[in-house]
């Protein structure tokens, strides 16, 4: 179609705006606003589903047909969540906790979408991070000062030389993306149990991959230490995951790089034809990636466990890349979901000691979410949205690309 | 058959496409529907072809009130469209790519390539197409194609034949040609639309004429009755200059020498074949060509984006060949690109990115590292204004203007600085009437300003409007090196059809 009409033609206003028109007025803000209205509709629809779950993991007073107390099951459940996140010192340290490394390996994920590029190695980058945070936090014996800054450098700097290599490959050979850093994870976690038991690393007595413990001047401060409760574990690495996600900001909108990068992502034809070189800026994502998935690996072994195993970093990195689909890569929205998710981890716990629905359920509701904002067309006709421009999917490069 | 649509309206968020549209479309005749890009025209044949569904009016055959749900139903009813974009299997025969979905079968559903066969050259025949059955897609030239879309409609028994902008792709020897069998397709009874935006096609083949402005329709014109100029304000709204208003080119020294230039795909195949050719200081070079002649790969060559394989480039002395797109740059070389949408902006940046896209790197708006945004956006100002850029504020994405406003955001950009060399892709592909004035008069400014200009452009009326020079391309080489007015379209076109070579000086 040559002719996508643009003019504004006169007589915009039609009859019927009178009555139906708020309503259409509003469904029309819908599309427009779509960065925040989809995430919400999504999570809501999410919670909505979640409904079902509970009720069928309530298999006995389904079975009585006791519908009050399923309904008052859901009831707890869903007012336990917000409760067990925020409800206090100790659900709002298990929040943070939960955040923190969320944010900045969704961070690791955001910058290469924004560059048109996926990132499934946060995992492999987090592990590689933390052995090098890991080293400085047990070999040094402070002072706290130089150790705790260079205990993070090496966590950031061993993520980003993990990083590279996706990034040359793509860069210089063409290999997909996808296909290099799910593999970087397979040789990450090969080697970081290979790491974990050499002797520089093992830990004295024990022949299971668990490294030494680190110094308590190589430890990241903790958030909450003044108060003197040693169980608010929080520690300084949600303030590093606040700049970094301020970093990310900056380095987006403010400068040259940031410029490339964006227009890389939004259309590669053009950025080759201003004159970027799509190759210099695909490693660049790559090892910013690998910079704040490496700090998210530092944070987690030097801040929140003291110590590296071979499975620290959990399925993060994967989370990570729902946490940049849900805050549609930009810094903000990025922190907001980390925070989603982070909160619907600590609430998990208090919803299950509270009402013994699984904490499986926040992992259901997870999916859902992501799910339901990968599926921008499945969520207008949910909702009855009916302007005729679709709702913009999640931007990032196809597989052919 | 008469077909008729009455009030038929179109909305979309933020604009209303078609708003009460009336035409009626009857058979033996032809109907030109002309308007700007933008117009609505092909909302509205959408509409009758079953691909959208208008939010008022109705369609009417012979009087009966009918309901497209699909093109299904369009084709049913006897309607049949010719895409601007031909819609056939590049590896499949003619044959098979007119029968295809409506396949003559035998047992078991077998597919008769037998009967396929004799029904195409049955209608080739007939109407004077001269399509060889057996023929593949994939081989034919670009002319060609076109009949055997012509064909598929026909096949379908269409009483009712809708070309979207025909002529586009096609040399003046081939719209010739092609008039010649919408005439035969009139004869046989047939109606026939014909949107387009070139004025003098609708008055030569017309026998109606519906002019649409911004969604309405604003008239009709008997093409016996009016001519170009009062059509073409008819279509705009305003009194409008089709003809390019400037001096002599006063030629200076040679600015862009290309020696032996040779281009070549992956695969090997030439693109550009050892091409010799100058253009000197204060004057348009034009390079007409049916596109795909290796147009857009010289371009890219001289600009950085393609590989060179052999032979040089050079700006004023400086070589250019084997340069980045940077590097072009930043030798004073502006580059219009022959697809805004692709790689001339990127959509989804505002008016203000935009305008910096290919300048960031500048020191008036960076410092290496940090951008300085201040001056990009008191630039951009600067230049909305200055380039008369139609826009709500800098701050919106480029990609939700329209096409004329779109292209000026490039110009704008590309031809603000000082300048050595001009490069300029189809610079008016898609734009409306009043902003192809403005964009051909900033392209004149840039010569007289002492810049050497090369305009690259399918159009060859647009060609043949900017140049002082002309040159042409065929597969890949330069046939001819024509002063502008020492030669005629009909020249032009023969030499773009390969018709006629000029012996190498």
């Amino acid at each position: 179609m040559t002719d996508t009409a643009t003019a504004p033609a006169p007589g915009d206003a039609t009859p019927d705006d009178a009555s139906g028109g708020l309503v259409r007025r509003l469904l029309a803000r819908i599309d427009t606003t779509n960065a925040v209205v989809l995430p919400l509709l999504a999570f809501i629809s999410a919670l909505v589903i979640g409904t079902v779950v509970i009720a069928l993991s309530d298999i006995d007073k389904l079975k009585e047909g006791d519908i009050g107390g399923i309904l008052t099951t859901i009831k707890d459940a869903y007012l336990a969540l917000p409760k067990g996140a925020f409800d206090g010192w100790r659900p709002l340290n298990e929040t943070i906790v939960a955040t923190t490394p969320l944010l900045l390996a969704g961070l690791a994920v955001a910058i290469t979408f924004k560059a048109g590029l996926f990132n499934i190695g946060g995992t492999g980058q987090m592990l590689m991070g933390g052995m090098g945070a890991v080293w400085v936090g047990f070999t040094m014996n402070g002072p706290g000062i130089l150790q705790v800054p260079l205990g993070i450098l090496a966590g950031m700097v061993c993520g980003m030389l993990w990083g590279i290599v996706p990034g040359l490959l793509k860069a210089r050979a063409g290999v997909h993306e996808v296909i290099s850093t799910i593999m970087m994870n397979f040789i990450a976690a090969s080697l970081v149990l290979y790491i974990l038991k050499t002797d520089a690393f093992v830990r004295e007595g024990r022949n299971d991959p668990i490294s030494k413990l680190v110094t308590p001047e190589g430890r990241l401060p903790r958030l909450f230490g003044y108060l003197d409760r040693p169980e608010l574990r929080a520690h300084i690495g949600f303030l590093i995951a606040i700049a970094a996600a301020l970093f990310f900001w900056w380095l987006l909108e403010r400068t040259t790089i940031g410029f490339e990068i964006r227009a890389q992502g939004a259309n590669s034809s053009a950025a080759r034809y201003a004159g970027m070189r799509p190759g210099l800026l695909i490693m660049t994502s790559f090892v910013i990636a690998g910079g704040f998935a490496g700090l998210a690996g530092a944070s987690e072994v030097l801040g929140t466990q003291g110590r590296a195993t071979q499975g620290f970093a959990g399925d993060i990195g994967f989370d990570a890349i729902a946490v940049a689909l849900l805050g549609r890569s930009s810094p903000s929205g990025t922190a907001l979901a980390a925070l989603l998710f982070g909160a619907l981890q600590a609430g998990g716990q208090k919803m299950q000691v509270d009402t013994g629905v699984p904490v499986d359920l926040v992992l259901i509701l997870r999916a859902l979410i992501v799910l339901f904002i990968a599926a921008p067309l499945l969520m207008k006709a949910i909702w009855r949205i009916k302007a005729e421009g679709a709702i913009a999917g999640p931007s990032f490069g196809g597989w052919g690309s | 058959m008469e077909l008729e649509l009455r009030g038929i309206t179109k909305r979309f968020p933020g604009v209303v496409a078609n708003d009460d549209v009336n035409l009626t479309i009857r058979s033996g005749e032809v109907l030109a529907l002309v308007g700007e890009n933008g117009a609505g025209k092909s909302t509205l044949m959408n509409i009758l072809y079953g691909l959208y569904h208008a939010d008022e009016g109705q369609i009417y055959v012979d009087g009966e009130p009918v309901t497209f749900e699909s093109p299904g139903d369009a084709i049913a009813a006897g309607i049949g469209m010719v895409h601007q974009h031909f819609m056939l299997v590049p590896v499949f025969t003619v044959a098979e790519n007119v029968v295809l979905g409506v396949e003559p079968t035998g047992p078991l559903g077998r597919l008769d390539r037998a009967k396929a066969h004799d029904q195409v050259e049955e209608i080739s025949a007939q109407y004077g197409l001269h399509l060889d059955p057996e023929a593949l897609i994939e081989q034919l030239p670009v002319g060609i194609q076109q009949r055997v879309e012509i064909l598929k409609v026909l096949f379908r028994d269409a009483k009712i034949v809708v070309f979207d902008e025909p002529t586009a792709v096609l040399t003046p020897q081939e719209i010739e040609e092609f008039f010649k069998i919408v005439e035969s397709l009139k004869a046989s009874g047939r109606g026939i639309v014909f949107i387009t935006h070139k004025l003098t096609e609708a008055l030569r083949i017309a026998d109606r004429i519906s002019v649409l402005r911004r969604g309405q329709t604003v008239g009709e014109a008997d093409p016996a009755e009016i001519d170009e100029v009062a059509l073409a304000e008819m279509m705009v709204g305003r009194p409008v200059q089709l003809v390019v208003d400037k001096e002599p080119a006063q030629p200076r020294d040679a600015t862009l020498q290309v020696r032996d230039l040779h281009v070549v795909d992956p695969t090997g195949r030439t693109l550009v074949d050892h091409v010799d050719f100058t253009v000197h200081a204060g004057e348009i070079v034009g390079v007409a060509g049916v596109q795909g002649n290796g147009q857009t790969e010289l371009v890219e060559a001289l600009t950085g984006l393609r590989e060179i394989l052999g032979g040089s480039v050079q700006v004023d002395g400086v070589d250019l060949t084997d340069s980045s797109p940077r590097e072009v740059h930043q030798a004073a070389v502006a580059h219009i690109p022959e697809d805004r949408q692709r790689s001339g902006l990127v959509g989804a940046f505002t008016v203000a990115e935009n305008m910096v896209l290919t300048r960031y790197h500048d020191d008036q708006f960076s410092d290496g590292i940090r951008m300085d945004w201040d001056t990009a956006r008191s630039t951009a100002t600067t230049l909305v204004e200055q380039y008369d850029v139609r826009t709500p504020s800098i701050a919106t994405p480029a990609g939700t203007l329209s096409g004329g406003n779109q292209q000026k955001v490039i110009v704008a950009r590309e031809l603000s600085r000082d300048l050595r060399l001009v490069i300029a892709s189809q610079p008016t592909r898609g734009v409306d009437v009043g902003s192809i004035e403005y964009i051909h008069a900033q392209v004149v400014l840039a010569r007289d300003a002492g810049a050497a200009v090369l305009v690259v452009s399918t159009e060859l009326d647009e060609v043949m409007a900017l140049a002082d020079r002309v040159l042409v391309m065929y597969r890949g080489r330069i046939v001819a090196d024509l002063a502008r007015d020492e030669t005629t379209h009909n020249e032009v076109g023969l030499y773009m059809a390969g018709a006629k070579q000029q012996e190498p000086a």
